[in-house]
């Protein structure tokens, strides 16, 4: 979808400003909003640039630096600290090779932790883009991160 | 004994979320069409017999606040009022508005009609925290299918009173969770707190009065309005009545969630409701309410789990957060982990909360780095807490008291012997 076919499907009031973010973004093959975005949103609702980037800057949400094709969050709250989160952050990061905000080679996969998931029930758990991974275990992380590769290498990404 | 009683998950697992026609099947929208038969006076004053308390953690009067937003005075000719649910379900250990929204998405569009009615608004929203795709999905869905049936939209089953709902996204901050905040946001805004007062009944979205229930508060009204207060005010207690739902959480053989009548005790919810300690290890302690609760320990296994009797006892029930911790855990880490929460989530608008979460996760390290002080800077975090109870602008930065003042009363002596566990989570 062309980026002005999604400011127009928006009313330009300021308080559509979180939705149209997140619709931007979302088709964002990047996963993230450009400079150049912002200014068409802050062109869109007729303010500044620097209020737009207020508002993006400050929802963890949005990146504003590029990021992989999936984005993994990784719930840091209690419950799943108690559940053991570490072991199974650790060993993602092991597999990953990357620090927490940073994004592979490949662009692949970028990891981010977050604060909690509302999967409780099923702690530890995390989410792949918008899929639900719960009862995480270090070899269960494996298995999934594995799974995502061989799809994209079939695709041929 | 305890025994599920369900009001707000009357219908989930039971039908086809993704379907009206089940949920009228069960009942659904019979409610709206007698609310609207009675003057919207009336439902005010049935919510406020009723004695519904909010679910999303403060526990006010739900009528009260109907009851303030629908006599707030309009200086302005045109009387716009809004209807806001809340639905940036971020407290951690809670997972309740998600149930219900997945499973049931009518019975909150239905609620949140009657209370629109009974207040007078014309516009509502509904904010879902960014995360929750499957709920923002169902919800969608099911406005659709209720502006279809005449159950949204112009002249609501040919009243005249007309309501439009829209869905709004949060975007991963645990703050627009507080009502005011939520505000700002829904405006397009910063999550930044708002002082209050003045209250939204008053000054709310754009200024304007404005209702702002939780999603569990809202769920509660279709039932009310088909069977009464007085059938209400039967259930719970004398003055937390009405049902609750539970998300039990942690060291338990059945993590999950349970509707049961206000003032269970917390014993049966862990032993009966979530199938006792996992793997029959010793109960140490449960904390209730989330990162922005309570501590308690065994001794208080058998407190009524309703808003009065866990006030009296110094704890909390919150969001309805049951995390239960083995003898495996350690307060410590726990707390620990809390409190870099909280330092995460601040927002810095206010000097005491920004600074302050700050300086609570640097006391933790000092109190970790063993040494023979570890006494004063236990004492320095209760100081520090207290005094940003006292001076924080909003909830966030009032909360890390509870979790102190609770872990230091109860459980002190692992407190000061015992260390964070390695490895932590960044």
């Amino acid at each position: 979808m062309k980026k002005t076919d999604i400011l127009e499907k928006f009313p330009p009031r300021m308080e559509n400003v979180l939705l149209i973010l997140h619709d931007l973004q979302n088709n964002s093959r990047m996963n993230y909003l450009s400079e150049k975005d912002l200014c068409l949103v802050a062109k869109h609702l007729n303010t500044t640039l620097s209020s737009i980037y207020g508002v993006a800057s400050y929802y963890s949400m949005f990146s504003l630096t590029p990021r992989g094709k999936h984005i993994i969050r990784m719930c840091r709250s209690p419950v799943c600290h108690c559940a053991g989160v570490n072991d199974v952050f650790n060993e993602l990061t092991r597999i990953l090779k990357l620090d927490v905000g940073a994004t592979t080679p490949d662009r692949l996969f970028t990891l981010e932790t977050t604060a909690c998931l509302g999967q409780c029930d099923l702690a530890p758990a995390m989410t792949i883009d918008d899929v639900v991974y719960g009862k995480l275990t270090a070899a269960s992380i494996a298995t999934i991160i594995a799974q995502y590769r061989k799809k994209s290498a079939s695709q041929g990404d | 004994m305890i025994t599920e009683y369900n009001i707000a998950l009357r219908n989930v697992g039971k039908i086809n979320p993704a379907s009206i026609q089940d949920y009228m099947d069960r009942g659904g929208y019979e409610a709206l069409k007698k609310a609207l038969q009675t003057p919207s006076e009336k439902v005010v004053h049935d919510i406020t017999q009723s004695g519904l308390r909010g679910r999303g953690g403060a526990g006010f009067s739900t009528g009260l606040k109907k009851k303030y937003t629908s006599q707030a005075s309009c200086v302005l000719l045109e009387c716009m009022r809004y209807i806001v649910c809340n639905a940036d379900e971020g407290e951690p250990g809670t997972f309740k508005d998600r149930i219900i929204m997945e499973g049931d998405p009518h019975l909150l569009i239905e609620g949140m009609v009657i209370a629109a009615y009974a207040v007078g608004a014309e516009r509502g929203y509904i904010y879902i925290r960014g995360e929750y795709h499957q709920s923002i999905t169902m919800i969608r869905n099911a406005l659709a299918h209720a502006h279809a049936h005449g159950f949204l939209g112009n002249s609501i089953l040919g009243s005249g009173f007309s309501l439009d709902i829209e869905i709004k996204l949060g975007a991963g901050s645990y703050l627009c969770g507080e009502e005011l905040t939520l505000l700002e946001s829904l405006e397009g805004k910063r999550g930044y707190p708002r002082i209050k007062p003045p209250f939204p009944a008053e000054s709310g979205l754009f200024g304007k009065p404005t209702l702002i229930n939780n999603v569990e508060t809202l769920s509660h009204i279709p039932a009310i309005v088909i069977n009464g207060a007085r059938w209400y005010r039967q259930l719970g207690t004398e003055t937390s009545p009405g049902t609750k739902i539970f998300t039990i959480s942690g060291d338990v053989n059945n993590p999950g969630y349970t509707e049961v009548e206000m003032g269970a005790s917390l014993r049966d919810l862990i032993y009966r409701a979530a199938g006792g300690m996992k793997d029959g290890k010793p109960f140490k302690a449960a904390l209730l309410g989330g990162a922005a609760g309570t501590f308690v320990p065994e001794s208080l296994l058998g407190v009524s789990m309703d808003f009065d009797a866990l006030k009296e006892k110094g704890a909390v029930l919150g969001s309805g957060a049951v995390i239960v911790m083995s003898n495996d855990q350690s307060i410590l880490t726990m707390l620990d982990s809390i409190l870099r929460f909280f330092e995460h989530e601040s927002c810095g608008k206010c000097v005491p909360c920004r600074v302050g979460t700050r300086q609570l996760v640097d006391l933790m390290e000092k109190l970790n780095g063993a040494d023979d002080k570890r006494p004063d800077h236990i004492d320095a975090l209760v100081y520090q807490s207290e005094l940003m109870a006292k001076t924080a602008l909003c909830p966030l930065g009032q909360s890390p008291v509870l979790a102190i003042h609770s872990a230091v009363r109860y459980f002190r002596d692992e407190l000061e012997t015992t260390q964070i566990s390695q490895s932590r989570c960044r």
